[in-house]
């Protein structure tokens, strides 16, 4: 049976057996690759999308538990959104494959705290791996997109 | 590095033999001439360029993006010889290629820290000549000299006024002879290199997630297919029973592939959930009962073997026996993943007339061998598109996943996704070798040092990857670091024993600069310490000054480079604060090193607990790597390699258990997080010398970090910590009186 939900401000249908995570169903059955699989058990943070506004490992998320809801992943995120000019203006990705996640890691973080500190970022961000080791300029990036 | 130049390339066959089933292939020679057939509307004056009648400029990158930065730097390298704007260009990943291969390595592979290395000459000739070539063009057409010709911002001026595009010239250029002489700009002219303000092409795309990985590509009428591989190192499929898998939605077909067992199905989820459900039995194979109790109970057997002397002055061992003092140690080091975010996949599309195989992988130029062996087409049938990496660290330098995915879209005829869950990844890796290292020094009754002896033993990846360039006895990938020991001591013997601990060894980030600069460095530090010397000016005081050359080289400097080791080793101790006197539970630790050219100290500032937990607070480094490219993703190169140092040094330890593998996911193999990363790491830069080419600056400050890190701890709490990771664990261990090095006064 199709499972509807909000996608980035549009009607999305799925129709796929309800423990589906919503990552496969995002990046086979609709095509949107920009949240990335790292690990499949929510200890990465390369998957994390929005679902009603809250970070969510989209890994660890069935779809049936979807249905109805408003979900937003890196697409969803205006390109002139705070973090996504401050990953530019600082160059933050190195391999790049964990910056979805770290950007809608960070968003969410943003939305919620205006001005984080540092015990707050190394709080909020620490579920999300790279191995890059881009950290210290995703933690300036924060920090800039907090100003603007 | 001659040796390997030479010889690796022969390799490709013995290579692709090993892993492609014994198939015996003709060697690949495409040569330039398919890569400008290739091209349609645009023309190329070699085989780094493309320019489009629309004034398009599109460079090649010859070396695969894994987050080092190659995009933009080496677009650099073009863009400032050929006069365009570097902003205004399109990059492109290329073919494999004979054009294509690296120097350094003799192949088209990404890795040793080579590509800028490899590019700085090539491709800045490859620009300039082009340039020369349209020049020559705009001459020909206005009848006139071409001295009175001027490139700049992609198009050619001439005397009157006279301008013309390179989309105008480029047809005439291409047809112009090639330049046999190219004189470069002198560095004064460098209007891109070194710009501190460029940013990364990659960027833009990889923010708004537009960035293809391997593992994002599609292909229409795309299958996916999930694996079961043997969870035992060298195991193999027995039997199985694919009864309740195959009857899972979506499932198309169970395979049987070399090296497990595939389903394939319309969606990943789908496949992998029918994965599950298959019973398979394993023939266990030759490593069916390893554990780490053989692996270093072998280890330490094969230590106590006398290994092949791939370096020695004077009489070490008789020395060693006559001194005032002798100082002994020995050091372990564990065996590590490369585990990149980007799990292992390939999309193959393997046809009856040829194959489509895109793949995130380092070398390229391998894949049409190895999917040749396993698909029966030959080398020239097999089309291989690079995609960005999502992380390489040296894990993509193997092909193995290139030839899964071939067999399995074979099996089914049709094009196929594969992709490996973390479990995967993390159990069928190559593992950075662990080992086990002995050292003593012996020092006179003065305090100077007479007599060294190192004794390194572990598993030899070029063995298995490319056995001719191992030579009696000696892997050059084991010796970096220690074949160029920095140290003057007259009696000096070093020695390798390789040894198989039934562990697949790879080459790791910084290979084995990383198990040789931890031990050089820490036992350095430790002779300083029990000597009662400042750490930073006995390094100082004891560098080789001559310029004695290494046979071992590697991808090193080849030579003694005192002059510059001190140099960095000043700086670094007048910008870290060093000799600050730090509160209890702090300390403060130096390391130094030269490894691709580049020469690298730093001073590492950690804090311990009382349960042994270590901080790293800050970094701060001297690097003197040479002219840099791109000056901000050069740094962006030393604070990942300081991150992924890091990881290891804390965290990093792969163990085996019934002979696979037993670290799954990382919650079982840790890495440093946000919360962990230095609040600090500062770079600072030597200057360039006249004349001087860059370093590698992708890896030596992993291996650097973690000799740093170690005489920190020391410096925090007293402890000298020989084994790897730098674990609480690991330290109360080495906490225990018995371990403090005691020198044998004789």
């Amino acid at each position: 049976m199709a499972i509807s939900f909000n996608l980035n401000g549009k009607q999305a249908m799925a129709d796929v057996a309800p423990d589906t995570p919503l990552l496969w169903v995002l990046r086979d059955t609709l095509g949107m690759t920009g949240t990335k699989f790292g690990c499949g058990k929510a200890l990465c943070g390369a998957c994390t999308v929005h679902l009603n506004g809250q970070a969510v490992r989209s890994c660890q998320t069935p779809i049936g538990s979807v249905a109805g809801q408003k979900v937003t992943t890196i697409e969803g995120l205006a390109a002139n959104h705070p973090v996504k000019k401050a990953w530019v203006a600082l160059d933050v990705p190195q391999c790049g494959y964990c910056q979805p996640g770290q950007m809608m890691q960070a968003s969410a973080l943003l939305a919620n705290n205006k001005s984080p500190s540092d015990a707050d970022i190394d709080a909020w961000m620490s579920g999300n791996i790279c191995r890059c080791g881009t950290y210290p300029r995703i933690r300036a990036a924060i920090k800039a997109a907090a100003k603007a | 590095m001659e040796n390997i130049k030479m010889t690796a390339r022969r390799d490709f066959l013995k290579a692709t033999a090993a892993v492609g089933g014994g198939l015996s292939l003709g060697f690949y020679l495409p040569g330039a001439s398919k890569v400008a057939e290739a091209q349609a509307a645009t023309h190329s004056p070699n085989a780094w360029i493309k320019i489009g009648t629309d004034n398009s400029v599109t460079i090649m990158c010859a070396r695969s993006e894994m987050g080092q930065d190659v995009y933009t730097s080496l677009a650099m390298l073009i863009a400032e010889e050929l006069e365009v704007d570097v902003n205004k260009v399109k990059v492109e990943f290329a073919p494999p290629a004979e054009a294509y291969i690296n120097a350094l390595l003799g192949g088209q592979i990404t890795g040793g820290s080579t590509s800028v290395r490899d590019a700085w000459e090539k491709l800045r000739k490859a620009g300039a000549s082009a340039r020369m070539m349209l020049v020559g063009a705009a001459a020909a057409q206005w009848n006139v000299d071409a001295a009175q010709c001027k490139a700049v911002g992609g198009a050619v001026t001439g005397p009157g006024g006279k301008r013309a595009t390179y989309g105008q010239l480029a047809e005439s250029a291409s047809k112009m002879e090639v330049p046999k002489d190219v004189p470069l700009k002198p560095n004064a002219e460098w209007k891109q290199i070194g710009n501190m303000k460029q940013k990364r092409l990659d960027t833009p795309a990889k923010v708004a997630a537009t960035a293809t990985f391997g593992i994002d590509v599609r292909v229409p009428d795309m299958l996916y297919a999930a694996v079961a591989m043997p969870p035992m190192i060298g195991g193999t499929v027995a039997s199985y029973d694919d009864e309740r898998a195959k009857n899972m939605p979506g499932v198309k077909a169970v395979v049987q592939y070399s090296r497990g067992v595939a389903v394939v199905a319309d969606s990943y989820w789908q496949a992998k959930k029918a994965k599950d459900l298959l019973e398979i039995s394993w023939n266990e194979g030759p490593n069916a009962n390893n554990d780490m109790r053989k692996v270093w109970g072998g280890m330490r057997d094969a230590a106590a073997q006398p290994g092949a002397v791939f370096r020695e002055h004077g009489d070490a061992d008789g020395a060693l026996g006559s001194v005032a003092k002798l100082y002994e140690a020995t050091y372990e080091l564990p065996f590590l993943s490369h585990s990149p975010m980007e799990p292992m996949n390939t999309v193959a599309h393997v046809r009856a007339d040829g194959a489509t195989i895109i793949t995130p992988t380092q070398f390229q130029q391998l894949v049409p061998f190895v999917v040749a062996g396993a698909t029966g087409l030959k080398p020239e049938q097999i089309n291989v598109i690079t995609t960005f990496l999502g992380g390489g660290f040296g894990r993509r330098v193997e092909v193995d996943y290139t030839i899964d995915a071939a067999e399995i879209s074979k099996a089914v005829g049709a094009p196929v996704k594969m992709v490996w869950s973390r479990e995967d990844d993390m159990t069928h890796d190559s593992y950075r070798p662990g080992g086990i290292y002995k050292v003593k020094m012996g020092v006179d009754a003065a305090g100077k040092l007479v007599a060294y002896r190192y004794h390194g033993t572990s598993p030899s990846i070029s063995s298995r990857l490319f056995p001719s360039i191992v030579k009696d006895g000696i892997d050059p990938f084991s010796v970096e670091a220690i074949d160029n020991f920095p140290y003057a001591v007259p009696n000096h013997k070093l020695t390798y024993q390789m040894f198989d601990a039934g562990i697949t060894p790879g080459y790791w980030r910084g290979v084995s600069h990383n198990q040789n600069c931890y031990v050089v460095e820490g036992f350095i530090d430790e002779v300083a310490h029990a000597l009662g010397k400042d750490p930073i000016q006995f390094r100082i005081d004891n560098l080789e000054y001559s310029e004695e050359k290494h046979k071992w080289s590697g991808l090193s400097a080849g030579q003694a480079v005192g002059g510059r080791m001190k140099r960095v080793l000043e700086d670094v101790k007048a910008k870290s604060g060093w000799g600050a006197k730090l509160p209890d539970g702090k300390g403060r630790g130096v390391a130094v090193m030269e490894g691709y050219n580049t020469v690298m100290a730093a001073v590492v500032d950690v804090t311990i607990s009382k349960n042994y937990d270590v901080t790293v607070d800050k970094v701060t480094y001297s690097v003197d790597a040479g002219p840099l490219i791109h000056p901000d993703q050069a740094a962006a190169q030393v604070e990942s390699s300081t991150i992924f140092g890091q990881s290891a040094a804390l965290y990093g330890e792969i163990t085996v258990k019934n002979g696979g593998v037993e670290q799954m996911n990382f919650d079982q193999y840790r890495v440093v997080r946000m919360n962990e990363a230095p609040k600090s790491i500062a770079i600072h830069w030597i200057p360039a010398a006249k004349d001087q080419p860059p370093g590698g600056l992708g890896e030596p400050a992993t291996a650097v970090v973690t000799a740093a890190i170690g005489n920190a701890i020391f410096s925090a709490s007293g402890i000298r910590v020989r084994r790897l990771p730098f674990s609480p664990e690991n330290i109360k261990a080495f906490a225990d009186p018995r371990h403090t090095m005691k020198p044998t006064n004789l």
